[in-house]
């Protein structure tokens, strides 16, 4: 059993990302079309030096060609991948991997996703013919995150209104962070009081604890990382990629208690030993993380290792992943206030470190950022597939 | 050995609209069956045959019975057959399970136009009755029948409420065929009089002078929760059987488009095997729907639904080969490290051993909430969605919608069982299911 990852051998050399948000004006090929024109302006390469193509998306196209035609790319190879939210992280994954293979030496990774044309609240299943039991068919993803409320306060004797001030916290946060992002799908800072006060979507969830459904698109031009330099005098190294599919066992074991995501524990440990990150809280400069809904971000603090199981609620009130903190978490904004274009959002998590390394990050830089996670989410507590990067300004390994 | 009563049980739904007994939106004929013949059932042998009546069948062109037989885990030689039609379907189900043995379950939906007196007067709900060789609680002394064409109630296949001539002309027709059948049957039984008599009959006028029309030495009852269809009569018989003394005699007297009977002893064995929770109890409080909520229930009204899409009609392959489990609720249970998987698994999600799995039934099991949530965004035939992670007693981790219940009512460590539902209708096809209902110390 090994999980060797390719610290250090690809870097990204390129990026771009749409303007997320309800976007009645774009097609899901205007969005693709945003995002690359951007991506290969920043390489400053043509459509003929790439090599190769990974698409990640849910539910707007299926195969290669929803990219191929897209961008009139003939003969090229184009794989399109779907790994439920995360999907735009997995595209990215797996174009490193074939540019580490050796396989090929410009590869692109394009996320995207059209959601806002269905008409429908929320984000829409496509599951195959069923014998109508399973409860992921009939409650939404609100509801099943939820679940991590009631079970957290259980657990930690966190009282509920302190817990409801750290959902709140969350959203008012990565609200903030995104009124400093012009990309983003919600540009204002919300009061504290309007986000508490908002109306019920699930559980105690408002509809200001959960991410912003969106349309976008982002993507990124992989390369050697020793041919990085050719390309760019700021390329971004990629010095982890991690991905577990879970069994579902927690949705059927007794053992687990609602207050955790197991699958996010052990992709980030697997990341961390393939970057040589020992101390995450001081090594990482920043964190994009899978902030579907207000206690989906609180959990992940104690997951990914920010902070000790039980005190994710103390900390985040204390401001310590605000944008000032100690760690920044989501300065972007985050699905919170960026959006969440289903495909799109793991390759805009990685835009943000890519902006931030390049010092290109606005009103919103960071003082020298170095060392950024990326966390993507897919599925719900008791089953879910987790992605995390680790991705460094400076090549390492 | 002679065949005779071994078990009753009835179930009335907990929603009431003002003060009648009302199904949920997400009960039928079939689920109510489900729930009365599971009580009846427990600790019982299964039975010869299942015969299920009602006047609001949930399919036409395909058996419900089958269904109920799923439910409740029958044996696939058990004959499973539907009376659909009214009270004397009913009867005949009572009957045939009394001459042959068997399962007679009788349950209905009845609706009346808003403001009527079926909307009124009638009840929902549901009542078994099984019939077998072995120690009765009951024995039967002797059945008559009278059988009359006159219009007195009907409805077209396709109508949802039904219509009534004059009342009066059907009552003078059912005091004349009630009194000659019932003197038949108490002929059959040798009897005088009966001690108990139970009165079933859709002409409310009827129900009204039922004491005046037959006589009963200690009690002359109609079901206790208005007229209930082609569950009239079992639920009134099983009203009856809750309070009467062993050695009674009971004259059930089901009167629709004619007049049957059946004559009744109850032995020593009735104290102590009467169901658990009794027909007055089941009637007592509920939960109050708004009468806007009900009409949509009942597709009278038609309520602005959620911003999501319906969900697609259930796919009759995977639903048959998952028929253990979504009939069931039968999951697996690890031979190798003992692991409960709700639903089935072939691999072991702790062990990983490979088709090591034996059947875990967990239909009659109790379980105590882990977590849960109120889904307003969800898709529901009457919103809002309530789900719950339900860990099982003895074993076994589940997330099921919960049911009949106020969604403040739920916190962490709740109790619940299970109760078979219909959870949405696509394409003409009911999604029958499991949801956890919170125990109410019973």
């Amino acid at each position: 059993m090994a999980s060797n990852g390719i610290p250090g051998r690809v870097a990204v050399i390129g990026m771009g990302c749409s303007r997320f948000g309800e976007r009645w004006d774009a097609s899901t090929e205007d969005l693709i079309l945003e995002a690359y024109t951007e991506c290969l302006a920043s390489a400053g390469i043509t459509r003929d030096d790439v090599d190769a193509y990974w698409l990640g998306t849910l539910s707007s196209g299926m195969s290669g060609l929803t990219l191929s035609r897209a961008l009139g790319s003939d003969d090229k190879p184009v794989t399109r991948v779907e790994n439920m939210c995360a999907s735009g992280s997995e595209a990215f994954r797996n174009a490193c991997y074939a540019v580490a293979a050796g396989a090929y030496d410009v590869v692109m990774a394009v996320g995207v996703e059209k959601l806002k044309d269905s008409g429908f609240s929320g984000l829409l299943r496509q599951d195959p013919p069923g014998d109508g039991t399973a409860p992921e068919i009939s409650m939404t993803a609100p509801a099943a995150f939820s679940l991590l409320d009631p079970a957290y306060c259980a657990k930690y004797g966190t009282h509920p209104d302190e817990m409801r001030d750290a959902m709140t916290h969350v959203a008012w946060k990565n609200h903030d962070n995104g009124s400093r992002n012009p990309k983003a799908q919600f540009r204002s800072p919300v009061a504290k009081d309007t986000i508490s006060k908002a109306p019920k979507v699930a559980g105690r969830l408002g509809v200001f604890d959960c991410s912003g459904v969106s349309d976008g698109a982002a993507c990124a031009l992989i390369v050697p990382a020793e041919r990085a330099h050719e390309y760019t005098e700021t390329p971004m190294y990629v010095a982890a990629l991690s991905l577990v599919a879970a069994s579902g066992r927690g949705a059927l074991d007794p053992a687990y208690d609602y207050t955790t995501f197991p699958e996010v524990v052990r992709s980030a440990k697997d990341a961390y030993a393939q970057a040589g990150i020992d101390d995450p809280r001081t090594q990482l400069s920043l964190a994009e993380v899978h902030d579907c809904f207000t206690p989906t971000e609180i959990v992940l603090m104690e997951d990914l290792g920010f902070t000790a199981p039980g005190q994710a609620v103390k900390d985040v009130l204390a401001g310590e992943f605000d944008a000032d903190g100690r760690l920044p978490v989501n300065p972007d904004g985050g699905l919170k206030s960026f959006g969440h274009p289903v495909g799109a959002s793991g390759l805009r998590m990685l835009y943000e470190a890519w902006l931030q390394f390049r010092g290109e990050a606005g009103e919103r830089q960071l003082t020298d950022p170095h060392t950024a996670l990326t966390h993507n989410l897919g599925g719900r507590p008791g089953g879910c597939v987790s992605f995390v990067s680790i991705v460094t300004r400076e090549r390492n390994h | 050995m002679s065949i005779g009563l071994l078990s009753y049980a009835a179930y009335l739904p907990r929603h009431r609209l003002g003060r009648r007994v009302v199904a949920g939106y997400d009960e039928d004929s079939t689920t109510m069956a489900v729930a009365a013949a599971a009580t009846a059932l427990k600790d019982q042998r299964a039975p010869a045959a299942l015969f299920f009546a009602t006047s609001s069948p949930a399919y036409a062109d395909k058996t419900n019975a089958t269904a109920i037989h799923a439910a409740l885990g029958l044996p696939d030689q058990v004959l499973a057959a539907d009376l659909c039609g009214t009270g004397r379907s009913g009867y005949a189900a009572i009957r045939s399970a009394a001459q042959t043995g068997g399962l007679a379950v009788c349950g209905d939906v009845r609706v009346g136009r808003p403001g009527s007196s079926d909307e009124k007067f009638g009840g929902d709900g549901a009542a078994a009755l099984l019939f077998g060789e072995g120690k009765p609680i009951a024995e039967v002394l002797g059945t008559a029948s009278r059988t009359e064409e006159f219009l007195d109630r009907w409805r077209a296949p396709h109508s949802v409420t039904g219509q009534q001539w004059e009342e009066r002309f059907g009552a003078e027709r059912y005091t004349r065929l009630i009194r000659a059948t019932a003197a038949d049957a108490l002929n059959a039984a040798g009897l005088a009089d009966a001690d108990h008599v139970a009165l079933a009959c859709p002409n409310t006028a009827i129900v009204k002078r039922a004491a005046t029309l037959v006589k009963g030495q200690k009690s002359v009852v109609t079901s206790p929760i208005g007229f209930s269809g082609a569950a009239d009569a079992a639920i009134a018989m099983s009203a009856v059987l809750d309070t009467a003394e062993p050695g009674d005699t009971i004259l059930v007297l089901s009167a629709t488009d004619g007049c049957d009977a059946l004559v009744l002893r109850a032995t020593e064995r009735l104290s102590e095997a009467r169901q658990p929770v009794p027909v007055a109890q089941q009637r007592d409080g509920g939960l109050a729907v708004p009468a806007l909520t009900y009409l949509s229930w009942r597709g009278l009204v038609e309520l602005e639904p959620p911003r999501r899409p319906e969900p697609d009609r259930v796919a009759a392959p995977p639903a048959s080969r998952a028929v253990s489990w979504k009939f069931g609720l039968t999951g697996t249970r690890c031979e190798a490290c003992g692991f409960v998987h709700i639903p089935p698994a072939r691999v072991c999600r702790k062990c990983a051993a490979l088709d090591r799995m034996s059947p875990a039934p967990v239909a009659g099991l109790a379980g105590t909430v882990v977590t849960y949530t109120v889904d307003r965004l969800a898709y529901s035939p009457s919103p809002p969605m309530i789900q719950a992670v339900i860990d099982v007693d003895g074993g076994g981790r589940c997330t099921v919608e919960v049911t009949d219940a106020e969604p403040d009512a739920l916190h962490v460590g709740a109790r619940v069982r299970f109760s078979f539902r219909r959870l949405f209708t696509a394409g003409d096809v009911h999604d029958y299911f499991w949801k956890a209902v919170l125990t109410h110390g019973q």
